[in-house]
């Protein structure tokens, strides 16, 4: 090890014994973030139900964090797409998501987010939320149980800390 | 009013409109198939004399050379149901509008306008109510084509 770098370990160790950290800005911004997701969650059909269910006692998505579900956009920073966008409600959801602040990330849950799902070859539904938005996580299922849209999130969780959005 | 009321009302509106109206039934419903023209006679009639004050229902089948209108009626305070059903051409797909008879026929028109193309004369606002405005053709028609749907 070189001088210099030893130097800086020691460093950090005799800080670390008076109750100091050292990281950078980012890593510890990002640490909070995917800690505390604040979900909007948009729904049509049944997936929105299993939401629901995610939230309440049985499986109780407070245990990770992400609990604060917001009804306004403006403090909302996950945007959890359940259930088929259509071709109306596109042009809400676009204008939802502009409103949110940066950084932002979106799961589409539900083959219907996904891909459109039995409903794609329909006259008013897209074939998927990726048809307009950047989405993070995929989570298939129809519907998704609740366990496996706190896998969703977990699994965004790591790419939040990881920095890789 | 009670089952053998309802019977006297079907064989009162037969004499009444004659041939114009033939009386069909399924295990639901009893159905008065009416003549498009006499359809606001029939209605109002079903309305003031015989107390069908409730439209629960109106709908559309596409049954090919014609289209049938079919509206489910409840009377409220009598608990009775009857449905009527009204056939118009295809080609011209155009009957009057009940929104005058019962205003909840608003938004169920505007539907079946929006969903089948069928228009009713003397709504007062026939405009989709479900699709967006600038969507082309009527999607629960048979013959529609999906390649003109233009998606994102
Ligand atoms: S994916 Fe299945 S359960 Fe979810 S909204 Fe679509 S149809 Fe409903």
């Amino acid at each position: 090890m070189a001088l210099k770098d030893r130097q800086q370990q020691d460093d950090v160790e005799l800080l670390s014994k008076h109750n100091i950290l050292v990281t950078t800005v980012e890593k510890l911004w990002n640490w909070g973030r995917a800690h505390s997701f604040w979900p909007l969650n948009y729904g049509c059909n049944c997936c929105p139900i299993e939401v629901m269910a995610a939230g309440a006692a049985r499986f109780d998505m407070a245990r990770y964090g992400y609990e604060v579900v917001r009804a306004v956009p403006r403090q909302a920073d996950l945007l959890t797409i359940a259930g088929p966008v259509t071709i109306k409600m596109k042009p809400v959801l676009q204008r939802v998501w502009e409103q949110m602040p940066e950084p932002k990330w979106v799961i589409a849950m539900g083959n219907c987010a996904i891909s459109g799902g039995p409903f794609k070859d329909g006259y008013s539904v897209l074939p998927g939320a990726d048809s307009f938005l950047k989405v993070d996580v995929y989570v298939p299922g129809c519907p998704v149980r609740p366990e496996a849209l706190f896998h969703g999130m977990l699994e965004l969780k790591k790419k939040v800390e990881r920095g890789d959005y | 009013m009670t089952e053998p009321d309802l019977k006297k009302m079907q064989t009162e509106l037969q004499q009444k409109m004659g041939t114009r109206l033939e009386i069909t039934a399924d295990r639901f419903f009893t159905f008065l198939n009416i003549h498009p023209a006499d359809l606001l006679v029939l209605m109002k009639e079903l309305r003031d004399n015989y107390g069908f004050n409730y439209l629960a229902n109106i709908t559309s089948v596409d049954y090919g050379e014609k289209f049938a209108v079919v509206y489910h009626l409840y009377s409220i305070p009598e608990n009775h149901k009857i449905a009527v059903k009204a056939y118009i051409d295809r080609s011209l797909a155009e009957i009057d509008s009940v929104f005058f008879v019962w205003p909840t026929a608003d938004w169920q028109e505007r539907e079946v306008y929006d969903l089948m193309g069928i228009k009713f004369k003397g709504h007062p606002n026939l405009i989709r109510v479900l699709l967006p405005d600038d969507f082309e053709g009527h999607p629960l028609r048979k013959d529609f084509d999906m390649k003109g749907v233009k998606k994102c």
